[in-house]
């Protein structure tokens, strides 16, 4: 792997553009990187492993133990990239990737535009938002923001702290902190049991796929160790410019208060769409996920030509299947090239589709399981939607009220929703399904931020000395 | 907010918040660094002026915006510790100066 | 079945919906997506008379009459503030042409374009760059929220019982005997007297329909807004001779713009950004506020637009049919004339006449036997 320093060490063009070196980008890297692909992979982190395997090329034994095995898969991916002929530039922040499949790209207060044949978008999942009453108070992170600092920094919440909400992260995120020996005083844990049939129905395939068995040991041995207060309702962040306090109900029984320093939320992950989207990529909603999706093919080709997408950045499946599915993409991106052929891309690519399918199954019944609730997929009225802007729930159905038939566009128009520098990263999912049920209309027929470029912020002085040739200044309209 | 598991020895990096001297490991980010340092909070809002501290910690949220060197807005769980840095919390609005 | 139907929903059309239906007049508008989802929902704002085309002038004046009681007429401020729009010489040969420009006008009648010299623009901009020589004012001159401005004609509608079908694209545009049918693609038939054609970037197919020929183009004139930064301008700035629209609004945030152009790809809604045009726009701004260069940009954006190959809207009656009434191909400056035109569309309709002179506008010009015989009108001229 050839490490690049600066902007100015980027290559003009390449074959394969990878965005994001967590495991889709790492795995499809060294299988394009193999087939002779001239490849650069850009990742905003200072090292590779994204979210999932942050911090793996440094974190000592002591550590390594106590996050676990699955932890430690992601040692052949970085090796794989690491041993690859691809070049890779960090703490790089990707700005643009284009549907002309030019990228722009920000280190260190310098941004160029280069161009690829290709354009894999690997830039994962973030966590679903959770837009409680408090949820902006210093003191409250996410379970992922408490895993990060467990992985990088080998840092445990200190003082009296719980976590809330459902989803598998957050027994993952208990049992690794019960092993370093910094167990949470409760789990607040919000799961629904969802519709009998739903879950019945999902069931066969689950019993036969590689979850269940770790999921269900992985829960008893929490539950031995931590309370869990199951069929939360409720759930408030108390305190005067610092989280103090948590207050919950169970149920329709009585509000209770836990008195604490720490707050850690996590109702699941999201595919991070706003490149995709920016780039034009069409998006639908997945009715049991929850949440925006690129529409992409069995190949991970998008509705741009060119651009494709690996990961949980296409839709959450988990590390083992983003890894095989950046495979996928990087045989694919070579045949695409004309590397290799299709019958050798098929044929390479047989283990990693048999691993696919093997992750696939039992994946529709945790979903349905780890659904959050309604109640907390939206945000009551005194509750903050828009932590940018400081936009209330009560502020946005009172816009929905007004005009009718609204968007989350005019929304973000009218109000500001979304206009802040998250670009509706923390809002936009909870503006969807607001929308939706006020309307009482689907997500997918509400819609989703129009998401434009750059997708995160640059400054101005970088745009303003952009390297451009001359033949730039054509029709300028005096407005 | 958090502290460090009891792990063997790595670099040790020192460096400035708010003008005083604080010891972080190498491979800390400024944001993990400002939470250990009992920095839940590390700005103010600049809409309405309540404070606001680090929530993802992958640089999604921009909650956790702090001055680094002399640059404002700076998202500070994206950036790495190095010697001698210089991190100043409580920038709100973008201070302009003339 | 309604007095009038208006075609398009932006804010020429909500300002044409609004005066006829004040008058009296049933309306039915008739919006392809939603209202003020095209170039009057995402400009920049600005509410000028200054550096219009000649032609234009009395209708900004008339305009800004409104501007300046918009509350009262729309019930919203609009989020109107009028601290003076300048364009800035950074040299001695610019503040020539900027002389040049008053003298013009100054011809013309017109008294609302002022030259100040270094030292009242050092006053009024203290953050403008030190080498700037002078700058030509319009001190009534400001900026609005284009958005809420169009909302706030909307609800104005709503109130006087305009009908309005938005997600409603209208495909064919005939005259029978008495009244015109209009049919969409959403399977409607709607039939009126009178049809106006505010259809923006879209309205050369309209008048298509009746076999009348523009020359437009749809463009895609691109923005920049940054985050929040401390307050230090309070006016709307442009350059003498660059192309810069350069404002602060009042939650902190500034806008950039001056109409460097995207690509416009009006069928299916969409827009593509040049960032070497914006960092053309850019580097504008870098030299001349260098309190901008470590703020950060938070988003760019571009509308579509129509824009006449002379540089000034199409306004007045259709030659081709009676009943039909043009107002569109505002050319990227449109949106201050917004409450005006409206009012002479009404006033076109009701009265068969308006008081303002319109004449410049007709589409004719574009029909005329002799191709070439027909002045440019870029500002300035």
């Amino acid at each position: 792997m050839k490490r690049l320093a600066s902007v100015d060490d980027l290559p003009a063009s390449c074959d394969l553009a990878i965005i994001g070196a967590g495991p889709a980008g790492l795995a499809a890297a060294a299988a394009a990187a193999e087939c002779g692909l001239h490849v650069l992979v850009l990742d905003e982190n200072p090292e590779p492993g994204g979210q999932i395997y942050r911090g793996l090329g440094a974190a000592p034994a002591s550590r390594r133990q106590i996050l676990g095995r699955d932890y430690e898969r992601g040692d052949s991916l970085l090796s794989g990239m690491l041993g690859s002929t691809a070049s890779y530039l960090s703490g790089a922040t990707v700005w643009m990737a284009s549907r002309d499949l030019e990228i722009g790209v920000s280190k260190d207060g310098m941004s160029r535009i280069i161009g690829a044949r290709r354009i894999l978008l690997a830039t994962g999942a973030l966590e679903r938002p959770f837009p409680i009453l408090g949820w902006t108070l210093p003191g409250v992170l996410t379970a992922g923001a408490a895993q990060g600092l467990l992985k990088s920094s080998g840092m445990v919440p200190q003082g009296p702290f719980v976590l809330a909400g459902t989803g598998p992260l957050l027994w993952l995120l208990a049992s690794q902190l019960i092993a370093a020996e910094a167990p949470p005083l409760a789990i607040l844990d919000t799961t629904l049991l969802a519709t009998r049939s739903s879950v019945v129905g999902a069931l066969p395939a689950f019993l036969a796929s590689p979850y269940l068995l770790k999921g269900l040991r992985l829960m008893r041995s929490v539950r031995r160790k931590v309370r869990v207060i199951g069929g939360v309702t409720e759930l408030r962040a108390l305190g005067e410019g610092h989280l103090r306090s948590v207050a919950y109900r169970v149920g329709r029984g009585k509000t209770e208060t836990i008195n604490v320093e720490g707050l850690f939320l996590h109702q699941g992950i999201a595919p991070n769409v706003n490149m995709a989207s920016a780039a034009g990529c069409d998006l639908a909603w997945d009715r049991v996920q929850l949440c925006w999706k690129p529409v992409t093919d069995s190949w991970g080709r998008s509705s741009v030509p060119g651009i494709s997408i690996a990961g949980d950045g296409a839709g959450i499946s988990g590390a083992e299947a983003a890894a095989g599915f950046g495979r996928l993409c990087g045989l694919d991106a070579a045949a695409r090239l004309g590397r290799i052929s299709e019958a050798e891309r098929d044929e390479r690519a047989l283990p990693a589709r048999r691993e696919l399918s093997r992750y696939a199954r039992g994946r529709r019944l945790l979903d349905l399981m780890f659904q959050p609730p309604d109640t907390f997929r939206r945000a009551s009225p005194d509750a903050i939607v828009c932590r940018c802007e400081e936009i209330t729930g009560r502020q946005v159905t009172e816009i929905v009220a007004d005009f009718g038939e609204v968007g989350p566009n005019q929304l973000k128009s009218y109000l500001r929703c979304g206009m802040g520098p998250c670009q509706g990263r923390l809002c936009g999912l909870t503006v969807t399904e607001m929308i939706a049920a006020e309307r009482n209309v689907s997500p997918s027929e509400v819609g989703y931020y129009r998401l434009r470029f750059p997708i995160k912020p640059v400054t101005l002085a970088e745009i303003a000395t952009l390297p451009h040739d001359d033949d730039d200044v054509r029709a300028v309209v005096r407005g | 907010m958090f502290r460090r598991l009891p792990e063997t020895y790595q670099g040790w990096v020192s460096l400035t918040i708010d003008g005083g001297v604080c010891v972080g490991r190498e491979g800390d980010s400024v944001a993990a660094l400002l939470l250990e340092a009992g920095y839940a909070a590390c700005r103010n809002s600049a809409v309405s002026g309540e404070p606001r501290g680090p929530y993802c910690m992958m640089g999604v949220c921009f909650e956790c915006l702090v001055e680094i060197d002399g640059i404002a807005n700076r998202q500070a769980c994206l950036v790495p510790i190095a010697e001698g840095m210089k991190v100043e919390t409580g920038a709100g609005r973008r201070k302009v100066t003339p | 079945m309604a007095d009038v139907i208006v075609i398009g929903g932006g804010i020429h059309g909500c300002s044409a919906a609004f005066h006829l239906a004040r008058r009296g007049v049933s309306v039915q508008l008739i919006e392809k997506d939603t209202i003020g989802r095209h170039a009057s929902g995402v400009n920049a704002g600005g509410v000028r008379q200054i550096f219009r085309a000649l032609p234009e002038i009395p209708l900004s004046i008339a305009a800004m009459r409104l501007w300046e009681r918009i509350e009262d007429l729309l019930d919203d401020d609009c989020g109107f503030v009028a601290q003076g729009h300048l364009f800035v010489a950074e040299n001695d040969a610019e503040l020539e042409q900027l002389k040049a420009r008053r003298d013009t006008i100054v011809a013309a009648g017109f008294d609302h374009e002022e030259l100040i010299g270094a030292s009242e623009l050092r006053g009024l901009v203290p953050a403008l760059a030190g080498h700037c020589v002078g700058a030509l004012i319009s001190r009534r001159d400001g900026a609005a929220l284009p958005f809420h401005t169009v909302q706030a004609f909307r609800r104005q509608m709503r109130r006087l019982g305009v009908g309005v079908a938005e997600e409603t694209r209208v495909t064919a545009l005939r005259r029978t005997s008495s009244v015109w049918a209009v049919e969409t693609a959403q399977g409607d038939r709607f039939e009126a007297p009178v049809v106006v054609n505010t259809a923006g970037a879209w309205g050369a197919a309209v008048a298509a329909q009746v076999g009348e020929r523009v020359e437009m183009q749809a463009v895609a004139p691109m923005l920049m807004i940054s985050e929040r930064v401390a307050p230090f301008l309070s006016q709307v700035i442009s350059a003498a001779v660059a192309p810069l629209s350069f404002k602060q609004f009042a939650n902190g945030t500034v806008l950039i713009g001056g109409g460097y152009e995207g690509r416009a790809h009006p069928d299916v809604n969409r827009t593509d950004l040049d960032f070497r045009k914006l960092s053309r726009n850019a580097k504008t701004v870098y030299d001349l506020f260098p309190v901008m260069r470590g703020a950060r940009i938070i988003r760019a954006w571009a509308g579509i637009e129509g824009r006449m190959s002379d540089g000034i809207p199409v306004i007045g009656p259709s030659q081709a049919e009676t009943g039909l009434f043009h107002a569109f191909g505002f050319s990227a400056h449109g949106f201050q004339l917004g409450p005006i035109v409206g009012s002479i569309v009404a006033d076109l309709i009701i009265d068969g006449t308006t008081e303002l002179p319109i004449d410049a506008f007709s589409i004719r010009r574009f029909n005329a036997s002799e191709a070439g015989s027909r002045p440019g009108y870029s500002a300035g001229i």
